[in-house]
């Protein structure tokens, strides 16, 4: 899976993909990384808070950072 | 298990229970915090509360913590209760709104959407590529920093609700007549063009959909930790200057300079407060402070909302989406509208 971090470099972006590669790997998926930096492409996922989490294409999560728990279970139904 | 899921696993009941607990502390405390300072400074330290090191001291830890449990408990509140609002639904509410009723209802949902100047940009592409017009954007950006809890929370606590209705009731206004007069000069060429250009895609996802009250609880309890992280710093500088300026100012130092004699009082405070970069946190105290001074409730008052309105950080983000000549013209805007409010408090309120 592709996985998109958006926010344009704040602390809570890297936080956000701290938590969210610490449930990727607790889930042992293979997935890839990215940042979305632009605010032109953040806009235009409809991401009007940040940091925003996107897997692919789609926004699981935005406005807030949650815990890895809460992102492996957010990923978990889009494994495989 | 992490926090989160041992906090999730509870029952409601018990954490009524805890909300119920924590409530009863709170009061507690806010209620022995002046006995106590009274007596461990005074009493066992053996301070005179007559001195500048008394009295300075006794402000520092008493203003201290009555500073924090006021901004625990209204941040808490506050929310909790803005758990209810989104600033998808925000711009929901505000599309195919005209300029004029865009522009209140902007200003009042710029207050109780739960809203970080740190998004101000993503959410000003978001609001103009879906149509709210310009000046009911900027409404929005202006109220939402100017009237915000960690303020209230710090008016209401240390000069009473009459003040604080009035800061609210004035930043409301000033959102108001600012967004909307800017939004009457047709600045919109003044717009990066990608703004206009950027389409939405993806669906729009509200955070705040299938909360439970244990969610909105928990979201308090987050908030309250994240908030007090961020402003300590601030906090803790502006409560000792705060102190210094309460203990050693010589009485008459400031009132000479910026006193109600001094016709432009006002004009300075707001040219100094402008790129001044703080919170509400920091700024608070040293209001406080220089209130017991005898400055003028309207020159302070001016002071922090050019502080916490308009900042040097807040503009450079902005100038991602906006050219340079529609943010001068922003800061002019809403610092005359901040001008104005000053000297009509000065002129209303007695000092």
């Amino acid at each position: 899976m592709i996985i998109k971090i958006l926010g344009s470099g704040c602390a809570n972006c890297v936080a956000l993909e701290r938590v969210t590669r610490e449930a990727v790997s607790a889930l042992g998926v293979d997935a890839e990384f990215e940042k979305v930096t632009d605010y032109g492409a953040i806009a235009s996922y409809g991401v009007m808070r940040t940091p925003g989490l996107v897997v692919d294409e789609a926004v699981v999560l935005a406005g807030r950072v949650p815990t890895a728990n809460q992102v492996r279970e957010l990923l978990a139904p889009l494994v495989g | 298990m992490s926090v989160a899921e041992r906090l999730r696993a509870r029952t409601p009941v018990r954490r009524w229970v805890g909300l119920g607990v924590a409530t009863v502390v709170w009061f507690a405390l806010y209620e022995v915090n002046l006995p106590i300072w009274d007596w461990a400074v005074y009493r066992v330290v053996g301070l005179d509360p007559a001195s500048q090191l008394g009295s300075g001291v006794h402000f520092f830890f008493y203003d201290s913590i009555k500073i924090i449990l006021l901004l625990v408990g209204i941040i808490f509140a506050v929310t909790v209760l803005r758990s209810f609002m989104s600033v998808e639904r925000t711009r929901a509410l505000l599309g195919g709104k005209r300029e004029g009723v865009g522009n209140v209802m902007a200003a009042g949902l710029g207050v109780v959407t739960p809203f970080c100047s740190c998004s101000a940009v993503p959410a000003f592409i978001g609001f103009v590529a879906a149509g709210v017009p310009l000046g009911v954007t900027l409404s929005f950006l202006i109220a939402s920093p100017l009237v915000n809890e960690v303020a209230i929370a710090l008016l209401f606590g240390m000069f009473g609700i009459g003040p604080t209705a009035l800061y609210i009731g004035a930043g409301l206004v000033i959102a108001v007549v600012a967004g909307f007069t800017l939004g009457r000069l047709k600045l919109e060429r003044w717009v990066e063009p990608f703004v206009f250009e950027t389409r939405l895609g993806g669906q729009v996802i509200d955070s705040t959909v299938g909360l439970t009250w244990d969610d909105r609880i928990q979201m308090g309890v987050e908030e309250v930790a994240t908030i007090l992280r961020k402003i300590w710093p601030y906090l803790l500088v502006g409560i000792g200057l705060g102190a210094v300026i309460h203990g050693w100012a010589p009485a008459d130092f400031f009132t000479r300079y910026a006193g109600a004699g001094n016709p432009f009082a006002v004009l300075i405070a707001v040219g100094i407060g402008i790129p001044l970069y703080s919170n509400a946190a920091g700024i608070m105290p040293l209001v406080q402070a220089l209130h017991d001074k005898g400055l003028p409730m309207g020159t302070l008052l001016a002071f922090m909302m050019a502080v916490v309105a308009l900042s040097l950080p807040e503009m450079i983000l902005l100038r991602r989406v906006l050219k340079p000549p529609l943010i001068a013209t922003f800061i002019a805007v809403t610092g005359l509208g901040i001008i104005a409010v000053g000297y009509l408090f000065n002129a209303i309120l007695p000092s």
